[in-house]
């Protein structure tokens, strides 16, 4: 059978083709949910995982993540799923232990790059440490694969800690959502943004372990501004964002001037537009980098800047973003 | 002017269809968009390139015109 490129199979790809913010809270807001006692993160807060008690002093996370393949090789895209859907659990300050799979399979490609995702996203559970327990297939006309995780953790980082004064931490670069929509108009190879979805944030979560993560999250299809929004609002903080302090994969600034600026930027900012001050004079493509969705992206860590110093020196790949202020205005201010 | 329809595609297409429609006419271009990202992108696709662009609303869909 002639190789059929996945990305040509799907509309939209990566956490890009995640629903609007917007919607999702139309719908999902309200409902009647039943509380669980043992239940500590549940529904009702935006947080990366649901969080279970489950006695002496340890819990459970679990999270789960699929979507859309933004590469062609079904290797790469079983470990980019992977590593996102992992990276939920390091999010809350979690060790993942197992995890179920999600496919969905179009029967137009061949059987045997079900199994090419399956190594993948099998290779990249090994470097978690992560098991693969088993799973749930469906055919579909769209290919998607992503995984349900299990962790475990003694103290959790939730998004609602973050204080005045503590510095916001970002582990990997920006940008991966333009670059991957210049990839795929053929514009760009995206070899770095690549190379980032594919890496796992364990060290990120790792070089963080004895510190006091005040707050976490991991930045991903609601992008920079909608997972820092939510950390500011669960925290009641208003999170400075330094807009000079940034870094970006190369290229991704190209990416957004030329119009490779992926449809979820759009609605990200309709749903934020209210909720966060951005400067009129702030140039658009700066805009469409702070709005992009991002994939598989990185850990967002509030800290005190003692804790930010350590931080920094340990893993040199994260950079300061900006701080946590007492709330006044807005939730997110960039400057 | 040349006209190029991108109704029913969404990004990155609409913004690879105009870029192949100003090789066969660089002078300028009517491109008709259907959604606001496509509206959004081929706009700085074509201020990039040095074109004015000129948007006027129609019904369900924009028309902008690209012209150096």
């Amino acid at each position: 059978m002639e190789e059929v490129k996945l990305t040509s199979l799907v509309r939209s790809s990566g956490c890009n083709a995640k629903l609007p913010p917007g919607d999702l809270h139309k719908a999902l807001d309200n409902l009647p949910i039943k509380r669980s006692e043992k239940l500590i993160e549940g529904f009702e807060s935006s947080d990366d995982a649901l969080v279970y008690d489950i006695g002496n002093g340890r819990v459970l996370i679990e999270t789960v993540d699929f979507f859309p393949p933004m590469v062609d090789d079904p290797e790469v895209f079983g470990e980019i799923a992977a590593a996102n859907a992992i990276s939920d659990i390091y999010a809350m300050g979690g060790n993942p232990a197992i995890a179920m799979s999600l496919m969905c399979f179009p029967s137009c490609l061949d059987i045997s790059v079900m199994r090419r995702i399956m190594e993948g996203a099998i290779r990249k559970c090994d470097e978690a440490g992560v098991v693969i327990a088993g799973g749930h297939t469906l055919s579909d006309r769209e290919p998607k694969f992503g995984l349900a995780v299990t962790g475990f953790a003694d103290k959790i980082w939730s998004n609602k800690g973050a204080r005045p004064g503590d510095i916001a931490v970002l582990t990997k670069k920006l940008g991966v959502g333009l670059l991957m929509t210049a990839h795929k108009a053929g514009e760009n190879d995206a070899k770095e943004a690549i190379i980032q979805m594919r890496t796992l944030n364990k060290k990120a979560k790792e070089a963080a372990e004895d510190l006091d993560i005040h707050a976490a999250t991991d930045v991903t299809g609601f992008s920079l501004m909608g997972h820092g929004y939510e950390a500011a609002v669960a925290s009641g903080i208003t999170l400075l964002i330094e807009s000079d302090k940034l870094k970006f994969l190369p290229g991704a600034e190209e990416a957004a001037r030329f119009g490779f600026v992926p449809e979820g930027r759009y609605t990200n900012e309709d749903y934020l537009e209210d909720k966060v001050d951005v400067p009129e004079s702030l140039p658009l493509y700066r805009r469409d980098m702070l709005f992009s969705p991002e994939t598989s992206g990185g850990l967002l860590l509030f800290m005190s800047p003692l804790d930010a110093e350590k931080y920094l020196r340990r893993f040199p790949d994260a950079f300061i973003i900006g701080k946590a202020i007492e709330k006044e205005g807005k939730s997110v201010r960039v400057i | 002017m040349k006209e190029l329809d991108t109704s029913g595609y969404s990004c990155p297409e609409p913004v690879i269809m105009t870029k192949k429609a100003l090789k066969d006419s660089p002078e300028g271009l009517i491109v008709i968009v259907d959604n606001r990202a496509s509206k959004e992108n081929v706009t700085r696709y074509a201020t990039a390139l040095g074109y004015s662009v000129e948007t006027e609303e129609g019904k369900g869909n924009w028309k902008l015109k690209l012209s150096k």
